[in-house]
């Protein structure tokens, strides 16, 4: 390279060789993280996978590991998420809604964007606590599905709320002055713009927070899910279990045969996150190519 | 034609829009000051100006555009139709109904071409046609033969200098008292641009128009009014022809000539 002097190249040798090293290092923590999942998941496998069978689906606990199964927590888990979706998802995009779009710049605005943010990031355990205190014993709601949606819905709003106002922030400016100068109200700017462009962005937010309300365990041993339910939940108002809250009750029995069951449940709990997340990313891939 | 006919028709020419004193401020820093000037019915006016002297800024605030910028206030009164623009009994989703606007950069609705045009008169509850309305504002907006075929594919795929088009045709959908547009050839090539003036010349008969360029020729070419700003002051408003060869002041005359500086 003719045009380039001594010093030039050494100096682009130099930071050719940072960039390289950064890469290896990033790709390094990447493989690394991953190994140790396949490790973990490899080991719930083969703990798991001999007890992974239709009478493990439909049974109810059981004394005996050979007939236990998890129908009622499975169950109890469809119903969960159900519910928490019904309850967090409109709730949560109409705050984003409102903060990003109605809401404007003012000190209580800011204000509520900061409590939303702590929120977030309270102990799961705290919110268990608030639901007992509020839905349980005020509301009188009993250990019912309903506390426990209620309670987990709480838990997930902050998240679905900071990943919607994301996604709705994406949306150009431009998009929305062209609705507005057609005299369109800012509702309707909102409801037929703004909402559909950001969709698959709130989409993905929601079910990775509905994920994690599945996942949860603290808040509803707080709030007092039963751990031996053989009996399936019919309504809301019903008490239940859930798929954590077995598995939590399986590792803390002392017979191995049970701790096996609980790799099985895992396993299934796993499958519920892995189709709820694949179900994600298909809405999320379906509503993008619409709107391109 | 000859010059006292043209002087007896514009002393004719009917005011849709009269500026009274009209400054505009950002958080209290004005951006235009005192500008008052007249907007004629069936006619193109340009403003133009260096970059940074407000004529977005005025231009916005012919519709109220303004209201959505964070810490913006007005002052003077904007008259349309016999109503100050800004009274208090007036809604401005009602005054953008009436007042049309074409951005800089061309912002289709991320929906097909068909529901680009036809959301605005949908949502202001437009009874007729829908499919008469969409293919007469495409054909307005000289679209239709490019589009005819495709009137459900996204609005995305379109060229720029299409889609800018499909936003004038979305403007005139809404069937607009007044149109106002802001450098929308800035982002355009020659022959799109050209496009679009011929297009605004179709439009003069129907609508009023208000274009913002940085085209000293667009400006000559294509507008029967224009004004010149400066600093947020306007300068000099009169008839094109008079701004372009003899201007009453001596700043416009080396604007509009290119003796800037
Ligand atoms: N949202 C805003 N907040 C604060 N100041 C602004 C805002 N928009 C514009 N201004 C200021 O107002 C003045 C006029 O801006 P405006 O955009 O109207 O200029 P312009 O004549 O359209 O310029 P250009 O030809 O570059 O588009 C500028 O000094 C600009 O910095
Ligand atoms: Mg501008």
């Amino acid at each position: 390279m003719a045009f380039v002097s001594e010093t030039e190249i050494r100096n682009l040798q130099k930071r050719h060789r940072k960039s390289r090293l950064f890469r290896r290092l990033c790709a390094g923590i990447t493989w690394l993280s991953i190994a140790l999942l396949a490790v973990l998941l490899i080991r719930i496998g083969m703990d798991g996978i001999g007890w992974l069978d239709w009478q493990f689906l439909n049974s109810f606990p059981s004394r005996f590991p050979s007939r236990a199964g998890i129908k009622s927590a499975l169950v109890g888990t469809l119903w969960m998420s159900v519910l928490v979706a019904v309850i967090s998802i409109p709730i949560g995009v109409s705050a984003a809604l409102y903060l990003e779009e109605f809401a404007g710049r003012g000190r209580l605005a800011r204000f509520i964007e900061l409590n939303i943010a702590n929120l977030s990031g309270v102990p799961s355990i705290v919110y268990g606590i608030l639901g007992l205190a509020i839905f349980v014993r005020f509301f009188m709601l009993e250990r019912s599905l309903i506390s426990g949606a209620l309670t987990m819905s709480l838990l997930i709003l902050p998240t679905i709320i900071i990943a919607s106002r994301e996604a709705i922030r994406t949306v150009p400016q431009s998009i929305r002055y062209a609705a507005l100068s057609l005299g369109a109200t800012r509702w309707q700017t909102t409801w037929s713009h703004v909402l559909p462009a950001s969709f698959p962005g709130i989409m993905t937010g929601v079910i990775l927070a509905l994920s994690r309300a599945i996942g949860e365990t603290a808040p509803l041993i707080m709030i007092g899910a039963l751990s031996f339910v053989a009996f399936l939940p019919q309504g809301p108002m019903d008490s239940f279990t859930a798929l954590p809250i077995q598995i939590y009750n399986w590792v803390s029995r002392p017979q191995p045969e049970f701790h096996e069951l609980a790799a099985a449940g895992i396993i299934v709990l796993l499958v519920v996150l892995l189709l709820m997340n694949a179900a994600a990313i298909y809405i999320r891939n379906k509503t993008e190519r619409r709107l391109k | 034609m000859s010059a006292p006919e043209t002087e007896l028709q514009r002393n004719h020419d009917e005011a849709v829009l009269e500026l009274q004193e009209v400054s505009v401020l950002y958080s209290g820093k004005p951006a235009v000051k005192k500008v008052s000037c007249q907007i004629y019915k069936n006619k193109i006016t340009a403003i133009i100006g260096p970059s940074g002297c407000g004529k977005s800024t005025l231009l916005r605030s012919l519709n109220r555009m303004n209201d959505f910028v964070d810490g913006v206030s007005i002052e003077g009164r904007l008259m349309f139709a016999g109503q100050d623009l800004y009274g208090k009994d007036v809604d401005p989703v009602e005054v953008r109904r009436h007042i049309g606007m074409v951005f800089q950069k061309p912002n289709p609705f991320p929906k097909s071409i068909y529901n680009n045009i036809a959301w605005g008169p949908s949502i202001n509850g437009y009874t007729g046609s829908m499919d008469e309305l969409v293919e007469r504002s495409l054909s307005q907006a000289a679209l239709w033969d490019e589009v005819k075929d495709r009137l459900h594919d996204s609005a995305l795929n379109l060229s720029g200098g299409q889609q800018q088009r499909l936003c004038i045709a979305r403007a005139l959908a809404m069937e607009p008292q007044v149109l106002l547009m802001d450098e929308p050839c800035s982002a355009l090539d020659p022959i799109s641009t050209a496009h679009i003036e011929d297009l605004m010349f179709e439009l003069k008969s129907r609508y009023t128009i208000v274009i913002v360029t940085h085209n000293m020729q667009q400006a000559a070419r294509i507008s029967d009014y224009t004004a010149f700003m400066e600093m947020g002051h306007l300068i000099e408003f009169g008839e094109t022809d008079q701004i372009f060869t003899r201007p009453n002041v001596k700043r416009t005359e080396e604007y509009v000539t290119g003796r800037f500086g």
